[in-house]
């Protein structure tokens, strides 16, 4: 599904350049739940930014869903973002005047779809994260665990080929975490392929592989023992 | 193209946004108003030039003659011009074609006495068509015609100012009253949009004036209505050229001002016109400054609201939206702001100056107005300012990376 090869990446800081990713490799398939642990600084976020598209790389070749990814525009990054990708973030980034229904639907909006069906689609999602009865709520009317739930639901609206979690529970408290980290197992269970970037040792644990990024390079990339009971 | 998702999106916002919204609008709307304000006054002020006007025909000239003032072809300065019955015929004859109506006057200053009333008026004698070049209004009776022409009748037309003095509220017509110890009838009451002066004067027939007064052929004054179809530089052409050949036929030197003029009312529409041109050009330069001040309002605004929404519309391309659909719906809200607060200004001048109509008039603003070609002209500028004050912070939202939005918290 992510298939990285040698990724570079550098960000210019005034006349120096600093080396953020240098050299990675990384193949994620089909239906994986994969982690990425590193601590501030250690690239994980730059590498999460090229996988989701919202950033170019400098060297290497990254193929999403076997296409490769070069000189992309904006509107082909904008067309292949809506159309393989769902982004859940640590801040929710919900918009703060559409209802929660509202926010579900949006993706769909930059899909094309008519109104009537894309609200249609948002409510069977929104319903799946059980928040059906708050459809009509503005986010500041939420929990910090509903809004999460709420953006995982339009992570998922567009039927995405992987869910690309940013510090998904960075910003609540551990049993809605955990409650979060359910959701996202049971989307996994079903298929979808989910890449969540976190600092956190127990939320890493509740994935299948950890892969452990420090200065730009990888350092380990393990299965972890939930998994491998589970097999 | 109409998309209701679109404005579905834009009334979302500026419903969420009012604020800022209303502050945004209020300049353009300010700007309107003020130049709906401005190009009412002027055309207010526009119409009392032309009302000044109107009292008599438009299309007319006045020939008048004095002393001679230079020599020519060996006679004196000094010499007395004098128009005569000849020189009417004259006029008559070689510009057949040009002219509609024609008149002489001959000038008088007369007491009028019926019973124990009199006074002193002004009396005109004057041929029929004088009605239609002075615009006489018949109130009663009839004006002088050609038969009283013919006849020398002593017949009078009295102005309704002079049929109150003399009469007050009894009848007038057919009565008989006594002018410089000649009898005459009473034939017609008029009135005149001229003023209380015009209606203070009396005619008689041109030829009876010339047998009680002198038993002459003289005239005082020849009034010509040329075709109205003629334009203003063809009519001061028409003018120019009467003026030439009258000026031949009376031994005038070509550049004795003093002894003849014509007073082309053509050369006094074509002044007025320039000097209402002027105005209209000071409308639009003051008009088109405040509209662009307006313009840059909304437009700094807009940059503003960008940078308040740069996470919105991060997240906006985050879900998939691209440049395109974020340019479109900033400048599609700039234009709607716009055209809605340039309406409402607009409406408003158009409201004060309704409510003005002729309150204004001793200031010489009659009636001021904006008519339907400087509405529809407005909207169109209104559309292309919120075309221009939206399309730069439009590029700027467009250019906002999803990183870097979605960072700033």
């Amino acid at each position: 599904m992510i298939q990285i090869k040698n990724l570079h990446k550098s960000y210019p800081i005034g006349k120096d350049s600093l080396h953020v990713l240098k050299g990675i490799d990384l193949h994620i398939k089909e239906g994986e739940f994969v982690s990425i642990m590193g601590s501030s600084g250690s690239g994980k976020s730059t590498l999460l930014n090229i996988v989701g598209l919202l950033d170019g790389h400098d060297e290497g070749d990254y193929y999403l869903n076997g296409q490769l990814i070069e000189n992309l525009d904006e509107k082909k990054a904008a067309i292949l973002r809506n159309k393989f990708l769902g982004f859940v973030f640590q801040s929710f980034n919900l918009i703060s005047y559409k209802t929660a229904l509202e926010n579900v639907a949006l993706p769909l909006y930059y899909k094309g779809m008519n109104r009537k069906e894309r609200l249609k689609i948002a409510m069977e999602y929104l319903d799946k994260v059980e928040l059906k009865d708050w459809a009509n709520h503005l986010p500041s009317e939420l929990s910090g665990g509903q809004k999460q739930r709420v953006a995982i639901a339009r992570a998922l609206v567009t039927n995405p080929k992987v869910v690309l979690a940013d510090e998904p529970t960075g910003a609540l408290d551990s049993t809605t975490s955990d409650s979060v980290m359910d959701l996202l197992k049971g989307i996994n269970n079903e298929g979808m392929t989910v890449f969540v970037i976190t600092h956190e040792e127990e939320i890493a644990e509740q994935t299948d592989r950890i892969v452990r990024l420090k200065d730009g390079v990888i350092i380990s990339d393990e299965v972890t023992l939930k998994k491998a009971k589970a097999v | 193209m109409f998309d209701l998702d679109r404005w579905r999106e834009i009334f979302q916002s500026i419903n969420k946004n009012r604020l800022r919204s209303v502050m945004s609008g209020f300049t353009v709307a300010f700007a309107i108003l003020l130049f709906t304000l401005l190009f009412g006054i002027v055309s207010g002020l526009s119409n009392s030039f032309k009302d000044a006007f109107t009292d008599d025909a438009m299309n007319t000239m006045r020939l008048r003659v004095w002393k001679t003032s230079k020599p020519y072809k060996g006679l004196q300065t000094g010499r007395r011009i004098q128009l005569k019955n000849e020189d009417l015929s004259f006029i008559k004859k070689t510009y057949e074609d040009e002219i509609q109506h024609f008149t002489a006057r001959i000038y008088k200053n007369v007491n009028i006495s019926y019973k124990n009333k009199q006074d002193n008026y002004s009396l005109r004698a004057v041929h029929p068509d004088h009605q239609f070049l002075e615009k006489t209004i018949i109130d009663e009776g009839r004006y002088i015609n050609e038969l009283d022409l013919k006849n020398k009748s002593k017949v009078l037309v009295i102005g309704r100012l002079v049929k109150e003095d003399v009469f007050g509220n009894k009848p007038a017509l057919g009565k008989r009253v006594n002018v410089s110890g000649i009898s005459y009838k009473v034939i017609g009451i008029f009135s005149d949009d001229g003023g209380d002066n015009e209606e203070r004067i009396v005619y008689m027939p041109v030829t009876t004036a010339q047998m009680i007064y002198g038993n002459n052929d003289y005239l005082d004054q020849i009034i010509v209505g040329y075709d109205p179809k003629l334009s203003l530089d063809e009519a001061i052409a028409f003018g120019n050229k009467i003026e030439r050949d009258m000026r031949k036929k009376l031994d005038i030197h070509p550049d004795d001002q003093s002894a003849l003029s014509i007073r082309n009312m053509a050369e006094a529409n074509k002044g007025v016109g320039l000097f209402m041109l002027a105005l209209y050009f000071i409308v639009i330069f003051v008009g088109s400054g405040t509209l662009i001040a307006g313009i840059i309002g909304i437009s700094n605004i807009m940059i503003f609201v960008i940078k308040e929404r740069t996470k919105e519309f991060g997240i906006r391309k985050a879900l998939g939206a691209q440049p395109s659909s974020i340019i479109g719906m900033v400048v599609q809200e700039s234009v709607l702001i716009t055209t809605i607060a340039g309406y409402a200004g607009l409406s408003l001048g158009t409201y004060i100056l309704s409510t003005i109509g002729d309150g204004l008039e001793d200031y010489f603003i009659k009636d001021p107005n904006v008519s339907t070609g400087i509405v529809v002209g407005a909207t169109i500028v209104l559309i292309v300012s919120g075309l221009i004050a939206g399309y730069v912070p439009a590029k700027r939202a467009a250019r906002i990376k999803p990183i870097v939005a979605l960072r700033a918290d």
